[in-house]
């Protein structure tokens, strides 16, 4: 077994939340620059020159590239040779608590969905998922949501009948719905198969994937990019107001699933797409 | 480029036009989900709120926390559909314009057309430049709520476009229209 210590897994958080919160990362920022070029709209242009002056002064001046700082959402891949000395899950929190407060970054976490809404000040409690793995290394991603996207993803239980066309179809109509809303150009992230918890899961690690990757099938590659054509068609663009780039990428992952169902999730990100990865 | 001052006064809201872009100036108020709330259970109450809304603007913003030193913290806008609920009410109480992003509903662009409120758009995502905007800030209401509390700003050429006009005109339908008719011919 490989020891880890909390203290080295508290800090590691806390400098990630930091540093994803104010620096775009590179695919992204690459991306949005690429996006300027082939924009054929004088309004989307300016707006993606705002976005990219944005990312660069957040860079520089260590500032939040948005307010929402987000819910802290932690994807956890642990070696199962790895042993932590204590708490995981709270040491998760604490770095997240510690990070939030020591990065001037915003505390948007209410204690009770409902009756109670009451912020907690902390920014805590995380999302945390865990996936065990081989291997005796510790892989966090850190991952803030701001929520004016989140609010505007979808998951679809449907038929085996709908087959690719629904799909197609539901896509467009999640992008429909969200227009302006999630701050536009999105980064897409679709999940296909599994169950109902699963499927939301597959749609969000699709879309924290590198905004240049592909599907290795390809089949799933070529509904990519026909999905990213067809969303960047439909004339939404950059803030809303019109123009061609309203998506940066749209990335599938599918898994197998029941005879009798095909679950479908689209899992949408503002053009603030922050994710950082530390290996331990 | 159309130079704005608040107050925002009916005349100065019906030269306003969705598309128009705006540098605006003055006294602004901060408010967004927990705040309206209790702004419209004062007015239930007849209560006055923490400012007074006639011909005013409210920028629904949550902050990040102000580093020493800053007059603020990244401050771009909220999705404002959340508001909806609220903003009809509001604007029968005096106020004339919103900063945010997104959609509104019918109700609310109605209420527009009959108050002559303006709704404004900031670029979603772009509060570290939106902050070097922000002159002077100051908590008059409900500190308990940390980014959600009632902010008085001092903003100076604060760059917004007009999203939704007091005729009820809406960039977010005829910014995508004209974008895809110039398509379709070409230009």
């Amino acid at each position: 077994m490989r020891e880890i210590a909390v203290e080295t897994i508290i800090d590691a958080i806390a400098d990630a939340c930091i540093d994803i919160n104010c620096k775009l990362p590179g695919d992204v920022y690459q991306r949005l620059i690429e996006a300027i070029e082939e924009e054929d709209s004088a309004i989307a242009k300016h707006t993606l020159d705002v976005l990219k002056e944005n990312a660069d002064i957040a860079r520089e001046t260590m500032s939040p590239i948005c307010q929402d700082t987000g819910m802290a959402c932690i994807f956890v891949e642990i070696g199962q040779e790895v042993h932590v000395n204590g708490n995981l899950s709270a040491a998760i929190n604490e770095g997240v608590r510690r990070g939030y407060e020591k990065g001037y970054l915003r505390k948007s976490v209410v204690s009770d969905p409902m009756f109670n809404r009451v912020n907690t000040k902390d920014n805590t409690p995380a999302i945390i998922s865990y996936d065990i793995v081989p291997g005796d290394q510790l892989k966090l991603t850190v991952a803030p949501k701001g929520f004016g996207s989140e609010n505007m993803c979808q998951v679809k239980m449907m038929k085996p009948s709908d087959g690719v066309e629904g799909v197609k179809k539901f896509i467009l109509q999640v992008v429909e719905d969200a227009g302006p809303n999630p701050c536009p150009p999105i980064v897409i992230g679709v999940g296909i198969g599994g169950t109902f918890d699963s499927v939301a899961l597959m749609a969000k690690k699709a879309m924290l994937r590198d905004v240049n990757s592909e599907n290795p099938d390809p089949r799933y590659r070529d509904l990519e990019k026909e999905m990213l054509e067809k969303v960047n068609a439909m004339g939404i663009g950059p803030a809303g107001f019109g123009g061609r780039t309203t998506a940066l990428a749209l990335n599938i992952e599918w898994a197998p699933t029941h005879i009798a169902g095909m679950p479908c999730a689209v899992a949408i990100c503002c053009h603030v797409s922050r994710h950082k990865e530390v290996v331990l | 480029m159309i130079k704005l001052e608040t107050p925002l006064t009916v005349e100065k809201a019906k030269t306003l036009h969705a598309g128009d872009q705006v540098l605006l100036s003055g006294v602004i108020y901060t408010g967004r989900d927990a705040a309206h709330k209790r702004f419209v259970e004062l007015v239930a109450k007849g209560e006055p709120l923490p400012f007074d809304p006639q011909d005013q603007v409210i920028y629904y913003v949550g902050p990040t926390p102000a580093k020493p030193g800053a007059v603020i913290g990244s401050c771009g806008p909220t999705t404002s559909y959340r508001m909806d609920a609220y903003a009809p009410k509001m604007m029968e109480l005096g106020l004339r314009g919103m900063i945010g992003k997104g959609r509104r509903n019918d109700e609310v662009k109605a209420a527009m057309r009959q108050y002559a409120g303006v709704y404004f758009g900031a670029i979603g995502g772009a509060g570290a430049l939106i902050a070097s905007c922000i002159k002077s800030c100051e908590i008059i209401a409900f500190e308990d709520l940390g980014t959600e509390a009632v902010r008085k700003l001092t903003v100076e050429d604060l760059p917004l476009t007009v999203v939704v006009d007091s005729y009820g005109e809406d960039l977010y339908i005829s910014g995508r229209e004209d974008y895809l008719k110039g398509k379709a011919n070409g230009n």
